[in-house]
């Protein structure tokens, strides 16, 4: 791959600063952080979740709940595709009943990843509210659905492809475009 | 990830990569199980028909609810008897149920290889439910499941399996995924219950219980059908209880920590004493719902790969 | 001089000399005429085959076969299975009396008889032991030979009461013709459907114990020590029953036996597969047992090699293997079967293959055959080494296609059998 077929549109400073101010728009918009808890999407929208947390706790002095949902048994391709996903565990160990979940993920794409997401939540109990919070939001939706806080708007074409790092995973934080032509998330 | 396998006939020949796959999905799906509504909407619009030429409660029901958790739609075939006394051969009966769109058949059957011959004259996904004295494999993979909860691994386990081996396919599907993933097999019983030539699957064999008990951390008692002593092939219930039942007493023989287990339905005052069925180190009952996790995560890898790639 | 029929050209196998080599044959009036031993012959005309490249046989005789007429004419009849047994090789083939209803009287005989007269091959028919092969009653031997019953036989289950076999024994050999014993305890057998070993443990499945079969080999041993009469052990499938028969021999009990092709080729670990077409009564054994019955084959323990041409059905066939019947059809695959691996494997000459297949069971039934002298009748089986074959059910003259060797790549083949002088298959 060409060096100049990938461009980084966000770096370790700029991801932080965006994750900021989702956490103080969370806090704005439910009046604080008592009812809310926060689901992240296995893999990348966990650590992100994570870390939301951590920020959140920090501004309020408060414990606020954090879970890891695996939407792989909700997904609308399972029986189309060659290999079967990897169902990996789902971790929520309260009660979300009521409360309001803001779910994490850390690409905005087609919108399934999302809708399968919702599903998942609602079949642990009913909350009050679910919004939903990106990192990145590339376009080109597929349904009605929309992120209630984004890091970051990033007009791209199918072709490209867009991929978030985490110190977590990858070692270093930083989001990218690969521009080769490999399309996907 | 994908399983090597495309039927579930037996775990002989399974790869320790593909019973891994298979323990490891299940504990995300007894996860789904505790969850207040214990269902997901994976396999919607798939068709399984559970095919049971053999009574059967709880594997039906377990099959069943697996399928149901994972929101298959499930026709149920029900019949005692061969398929021969019934006037329809095996081949059409599949036949016409696949002629109304069908994906999966589980099938349950008294002759060893029906779920093979199946295989090989049906489009349908087969999944084995238990074959004659042959195989049941997801009996084998939900006791490995249930044992490597316990002992976080199977690796170096020694596991006993006592009583009528001969006529048993939960001990065949339990030696052969057991040996598999590197645990020790030996098997128990009186001699007119071994098949002949035991020792070439790998495992110790015994007649003396007390000596196949000494040392082991799982004992896995087999049902002891009391058609048995019918046939000739015991003298009594009373002698093979006093010299194959597994009692409080036996259970000194152990190592720490030991695990008692059973496929039920158990003769209790037979095989196994009610005291030991009950005892803390008793898994019986985790077995079953140990089960229907099991299944499930079998029907979800099983079910992939229908149509084309569809990458999103 | 004029012939009806020149075979030239061909290698001739007589085992009655031992000889193998070139010669050319003449037959007329459906006899053979006079056998040259030498590489040319002066030919006064007539109908020359030439034949070079090509063995010349005494024709090959498949003394233990199934027919299934009367009663199951779906599977075969007296002329489809003449004409396998005729595409296979056999110019002459004994027919089992397990039919329905079992040739146990001279009516029966007489019925397979005149259903004959039109087949292509010579069929002689096998008597049972007991009415209805109930093991009950004796049957009437001495009409039943009278009208050409060339054996008695029970095959299919095997006589169970000693005290009848006994009796079985002492009254056929007034008729001096043997007792072929398919021999089988049925309660050391009880619902068995493979060998017992490892594999019919392993799969789950009810096995056939070899004491089942060596128990009886025993019986019939020490019963025709007994009685003085003929013993033919059918189908010999272990080793154990191969060194009963090896040490009979020895001490001049009048017993004989047989293999079959499927028994010296193949081993129960074939039914890993599951497949019904390897179902078979006896059952095939292990690799200890495939080697000792080919050793015995070799060392004259075993006199010939036999087909058990068991026809069956399609749906009969397509069943579970429990519920499936015994069987496997062998009449178009016994020779190729033979040469691929007892003669390409050098375990028997080309004059030994004959014995086995041609002189050795003529004399057990006492009947014409292997034997390529001046005035016999010209039975001939002409083979060709060289081709090799895809065995492909579909091109069976058999009615029935449930064979476990459809897809085996076989060498050396029948490619002509002439029955008194008749050509009744040819691929020339």
């Amino acid at each position: 791959m060409a060096k100049n077929m990938t461009v980084k549109v966000m770096s370790d400073k700029s991801i932080s600063l965006a994750l900021n101010r989702i956490a103080h728009e969370i806090i704005e918009k439910n009046k604080g952080v008592d009812d809310v808890v926060i689901v992240g999407i296995r893999t990348g929208g966990a650590v992100l979740a994570d870390r939301l947390k951590k920020i959140l706790d920090g501004i309020c002095d408060a414990d606020v709940s954090v879970g890891i949902i695996d939407i792989t048994l909700y997904r609308d391709d399972i029986q189309v595709k060659l290999d079967q996903p990897l169902v990996q565990k789902t971790e929520i160990l309260f009660d979300l009943v009521d409360k309001v979940v803001v779910l994490v993920d850390d690409v905005l794409y087609t919108g399934r990843t999302v809708r399968a997401a919702l599903d998942a939540i609602v079949d642990f109990g009913r909350p009050r509210a679910i919004q939903l919070a990106i990192l990145v939001d590339r376009g080109h939706r597929e349904l009605p659905i929309r992120a209630d806080y984004a890091g970051k708007e990033i007009p791209t074409s199918k072709s490209e492809r867009v991929e978030v790092h985490l110190k977590e995973i990858s070692g270093k934080d930083e989001v990218i475009i690969d521009r080769s032509g490999r399309g996907g998330v | 990830m994908s399983l090597k396998i495309h039927h579930l006939l037996g775990l002989e020949g399974v790869s320790a990569d593909d019973i891994r796959l298979i323990l490891d999905t299940a504990v995300s799906f007894k996860e789904i199980l505790a969850r207040k509504i214990p269902k997901v909407p994976t396999l919607r619009g798939t068709t399984v028909a559970n095919l049971f030429y053999e009574p059967s409660t709880r594997t039906r029901f377990s099959f069943e609810l697996a399928e149901k958790r994972l929101s298959a739609d499930t026709i149920n075939f029900t019949t005692s008897g061969s398929s021969v006394a019934k006037g329809e051969s095996l081949k059409d009966t599949v036949w016409n149920i696949e002629a109304m769109k069908i994906d999966i058949v589980v099938i349950r059957h008294s002759a060893s290889g029906a779920p093979h011959y199946l295989a090989t004259c049906c489009k349908s996904t087969v999944i084995n439910a238990g074959d004659g004295a042959h195989e049941h494999p997801t009996q084998g993979l939900l006791d490995m499941y249930t044992m490597r909860e316990k002992y976080g691994k199977l690796q170096g386990l020694k596991v006993v399996i006592v009583g009528d081996i001969k006529h048993s396919r939960v001990a065949r599907s339990n030696i052969w995924g057991l040996l598999t993933m590197g645990a020790k097999v030996a098997v128990c019983g009186p001699p007119t219950l071994l098949p002949v030539e035991m020792e070439k699957f790998g495992v110790e064999v015994h007649d003396d219980l007390d000596e196949a008990l000494r040392g082991a951390d799982i004992v896995n008692i087999l049902r002891l059908q009391k058609e048995r002593q019918k046939t000739g092939l015991l003298p009594s219930l009373r002698e093979y209880s006093r010299y194959y039942g597994i009692t409080r007493d036996r259970l000194d023989l152990l190592n720490d920590n030991f695990t008692i287990m059973h496929p039920g339905p158990m003769n209790r005052g037979v095989e196994i004493s009610s005291e030991v069925a009950e005892g803390p180190y008793s898994v019986i009952l985790p077995q079953v719902t140990n089960g229907v996790a099991v299944r499930m995560a079998v029907l979800y890898l099983l079910s992939g790969g229908k149509g084309k790639v569809d990458e999103e | 001089m004029k012939n009806d029929m020149v075979l030239a050209g061909g290698k001739i196998v007589d085992p009655a000399t031992g000889y193998f080599g070139p010669a050319t044959v003449f037959i007329s009036d459906g006899k053979i005429e006079k056998v040259e031993k030498r590489k040319k012959s002066k030919i006064a005309g007539g109908n020359v085959i030439k034949l070079d490249g090509k063995i010349i046989c005494p024709g090959f005789i498949d003394m233990h076969v199934h027919l299934r007429e009367p009663g199951d004419e779906d599977e075969e009849t007296i002329i489809s299975g003449s004409e396998a047994a005729a595409a296979g090789g056999f110019t002459s083939i004994a027919c089992m009396p397990n039919t329905k209803p079992p040739l146990d009287d001279a009516g029966a005989i007489e019925y397979v008889n005149n259903r004959a007269l039109l087949a292509p091959v010579k069929v002689y028919p096998v008597g049972a032991v007991t009415v209805g092969q109930k093991g009950d009653t004796l049957t009437e031997m001495m009409e039943m030979s009278a009208c050409g019953a060339v054996a008695f036989s029970d095959d299919g289950s095997g006589v169970q009461n000693n005290d009848m076999m006994r009796r079985a024994l002492e009254y056929s050999k007034t008729c001096g013709v043997p007792v072929i014993s398919h021999c089988e305890y049925s309660d050391l057998t009880a619902s068995g459907v493979m060998h017992e070993g490892f594999i019919s443990s392993k799969l789950g499945m009810k096995g056939i114990p070899a004491i089942a079969e060596e128990l009886m080999v025993m019986r019939e041993i020490m019963l025709a020590s007994l009685t003085g009469a003929r013993v033919h052990i059918a189908h010999v499938s272990t080793a154990g029953s191969v060194d009963l028969i090896r040490k009979a021999k020895k001490s001049k009990v009048p017993v004989t036996a047989e293999v079959t092709p499927h028994h010296f080729s193949m081993t129960d670990e074939l039914i890993n597969s599951f497949d019904t077409n390897l179902k078979v009564n006896p059952p095939l054994r292990t690799k200890n047992d495939v080697d000792a019955v080919i050793k015995g084959l070799a060392d004259g323990a075993i006199d010939c090699v036999a087909s058990d041409h068991a026809p069956h059905s399609i749906e009969d066939k397509e069943l579970e293997f429990d519920y499936a019947p015994f069987g496997l059809i062998g009449l178009e695959t016994a020779l190729g079967l033979v040469i691929t691996k007892l003669i390409n494997e050098k375990i028997l000459t080309w004059v030994e293959v004959v014995d086995r297949m041609s002189a050795a069971p003529a004399r057990i039934l006492d009947i014409p055959g292997g034997i390529l002298n001046e005035g016999e009748p010209a039975d001939i089986t002409v083979i060709d080494p060289e081709l090799e074959w895809i065995v492909n059910p579909n091109d069976f003259k058999s009615l029935s296609r449930n064979t476990p060797f459809a897809g085996w790549q076989l060498k050396g083949k029948a490619v002509m059998t002439i029955v008194d002088g008749n050509i009744v298959y040819s691929l020339i």
